[in-house]
């Protein structure tokens, strides 16, 4: 009886320790991919990267060379243009939801907003193809800038909501007993006390869409020069990282993986800056 | 209305004769609240306007062929046959694979980072999942292309097809982009969303059911799976359903991988392609309004189905906030 005991408490610890291993075990399988991936990056793409990677336009088909000036200007145009739609509309409808409404509609919005997050990218690239390329019979840079502003929209709604709901109901009430109006309460104090998580969210939403290549196939389809003129087609980034990948010619699959270096690059540093921003959050916020 | 909705300290309203004599002005606030409610209804406005763009833009190709639509395999632009069927196969078994990995890996993972691991481990770990998650899907599929689908040619893919050579499923010769490699692809991009969502349903498991474990004498593990995990299935399938709906609208990794072949085969090492690639693939090159229409009402059966699958893990997200909520209460 003792024996068994001795036995059974054993093999329940070595169930343990296998189970704590199986579960380490899958956490570095998790992150193992994004080991790989910088290493990749980094060993393909870092030759690649220099002065003319930067000032350059792509060099012909056939031609070495060149660099990718125009996409990585075109990213910068696309997500401003994005931003200018996407930033008031995601929150000031976050604004709506934090500070008015009644419990059931706001739930209704978050809901909608969590469901349209999950919406596949590329359908906002067939559904603005329809609303504007197909309408004014071309690819533009205002198509692709709708397409990634729709993406941003829910996500910056529902960040902006949640940091604005972090405010303390005691700013308001100070406010408002010194007969400021309401609308002025939230925006002078409310946002102002949260504009550091509001701008956190805002930052986040746009290292996403800086990558987004689904809906920009075929709404700012991507260009070869400079776009002088934004109802024309424009370059981004990862749209050339695609079709460069996907092309059969050597020296633009070593372009491709400068460009991706140079974009996760772009993305990494908004995420660290993010990270800078929210480590002194919950302290000013209190 | 301006009053309900005012915080109960102006409700009061004017109290002394000044305040009487200068009543604010309630446009301002007015004015403030329909334009934020405006903004708010957009999610409205999106959800009904890309379902309605959707179907405009495909009635003719929904009018020709109808319910054939989804269940035909032909796809064939210049006979304007189209057929969706196998896109939705390639959807359906790619992202398949995808949770076949990323499942029990995610949720294990979660378990780790919440209940097992030692604390300095946690932090570093979640924070290289988060970047994880950053990193753009065109990125990963050119790795994929690059590195991933030649190392799986030469070492993993004939291990298995000399192990499971004999099920339909790993026989056939391995040519490199193939339906596996679309699926692991996905399964790499949906990890860190089930991961991340499993870590909040696990935490979020009150503290009273793991003491009310260890007070028994069980191992962290028992204390584990008895306590928390068990406690936690309805979230976490939740959180399942939240990766399979990732996972059905990935787009460029997996048209990066996949082979873009619009086939059914048994054999996971044949190519495949999923609704997302041929959107990805093809919509610059609709020359007829045909095979446009054909390729919006491809976009509408993407929506149709994400939406769906979105809806239930939002669903069973919420109902578990408010369950655990109102268990922590009591």
């Amino acid at each position: 009886m003792r024996f068994e005991r001795a036995h059974n408490h054993t093999w329940r610890k070595i169930k343990n320790a296998l189970a704590v291993g199986i579960a380490f075990g899958s956490g570095i399988l998790v992150i193992t991919p994004l080991g790989l991936v910088f290493f990749y990056l980094l060993n393909n793409g870092i030759g690649s990267v220099n002065w003319d990677f930067f000032t350059k336009l792509p060099a012909p088909v056939g031609a070495l060379g060149g660099g990718m000036a125009n996409a990585i200007v075109g990213t910068l145009q696309l997500l401003a243009l994005a931003g200018v739609i996407g930033i008031p509309v995601g929150v000031l409808g976050g604004v709506y939801l934090a500070e008015y409404g009644s419990a059931r509609l706001n739930s209704f919005l978050r809901f909608l907003a969590d469901v349209l997050n999950g919406i596949p990218s590329i359908t906002w690239g067939v559904v603005v193809y329809g609303l504007i390329v197909l309408r004014f019979k071309g690819f533009s840079a205002y198509a692709g800038g709708l397409a990634l502003a729709l993406i941003m929209i829910p996500l910056i709604l529902r960040t902006t909501e949640e940091v604005i709901l972090l405010v303390p109901n005691g700013y308001r009430e100070a406010a408002l007993a010194l007969g400021v109006s309401r609308w002025k309460t939230i925006v002078h104090i409310v946002m102002k006390t949260a504009s550091k998580g509001i701008i956190t969210g805002i930052l986040l939403a746009l290292a996403r869409i800086g990558g987004e290549t689904a809906p920009l196939l075929f709404t700012a389809f991507g260009n070869r020069f400079w776009n002088h003129n934004l109802s024309e087609p424009i370059a981004a980034l990862p749209l050339q990282v695609f079709t460069y990948a996907i092309s059969p010619y050597d020296d633009w699959h070593r372009q491709a993986w400068a460009g991706a270096l140079v974009l996760v690059t772009g993305v990494f540093c908004v995420n660290i800056l993010v990270r800078i921003l929210t480590r002194g959050r919950g302290a000013s916020v209190a | 209305m301006a009053l309900s909705t005012a915080p109960a300290i102006v409700r009061g309203e004017p109290l002394t004769a000044a305040a009487a004599m200068k009543r604010p002005s309630r446009f301002g606030d007015k004015a403030f609240e329909w334009l934020t409610l405006a903004m708010a209804l957009t999610v409205i406005v999106l959800i009904v306007l890309t379902g309605w763009q959707l179907w405009q833009g495909s009635t003719l190709a929904i009018k020709k062929f109808g319910f054939h639509f989804l269940v035909t395999s032909t796809w064939d632009p210049v006979a304007e046959q189209f057929g969706a069927l196998p896109f939705i196969y390639g959807t359906l078994v790619s992202s398949l694979i995808a949770l076949l990995i990323a499942v029990p890996l995610g949720i294990a993972t979660a378990a780790y980072l919440t209940e097992l691991a030692p604390l300095w481990i946690r932090q570093p770990l979640v924070s290289l999942i988060e970047m994880l998650a950053a990193i753009p899907s065109v990125i990963l599929g050119l790795w994929g292309i690059f590195v991933m689908i030649p190392w799986l040619r030469d070492y993993p893919f004939p291990w298995l097809r000399r192990l499971f050579g004999w099920t339909p499923f790993f026989s056939g010769s391995i040519y490199g982009p193939c339906m596996l490699a679309g699926g692991i692809i996905i399964a790499i991009m949906i990890l860190p969303i089930i991961t991340s969502v499993s870590r909040e349903i696990l935490r979020s498991v009150p503290d009273l059911q793991r003491e009310a474990a260890y007070g028994l004498g069980a191992t962290r593990w028992e204390a584990t799976r008895i306590a928390v995990l068990s406690y936690a299935k309805k979230g976490l399938f939740g959180a399942v359903i939240l990766g399979l709906g990732r996972a059905l609208g990935e787009t460029m990794a997996v048209t990066m991988v996949i082979g873009n072949t619009p086939q059914i085969a048994a054999s996971l090492f044949k190519p495949g392609y999923t609704l997302a690639s041929v959107l990805a693939n093809e919509f610059t090159e609709a020359t007829t309004d045909m095979y446009l229409q054909a390729l919006f009402a491809i976009g509408l059966v993407l929506f149709g189905i994400t939406i769906l699958v979105n809806l239930l893990a939002q669903l069973l997200l919420r109902t578990i906030a408010k369950t655990s909520a109102t268990r922590a209460v009591q």
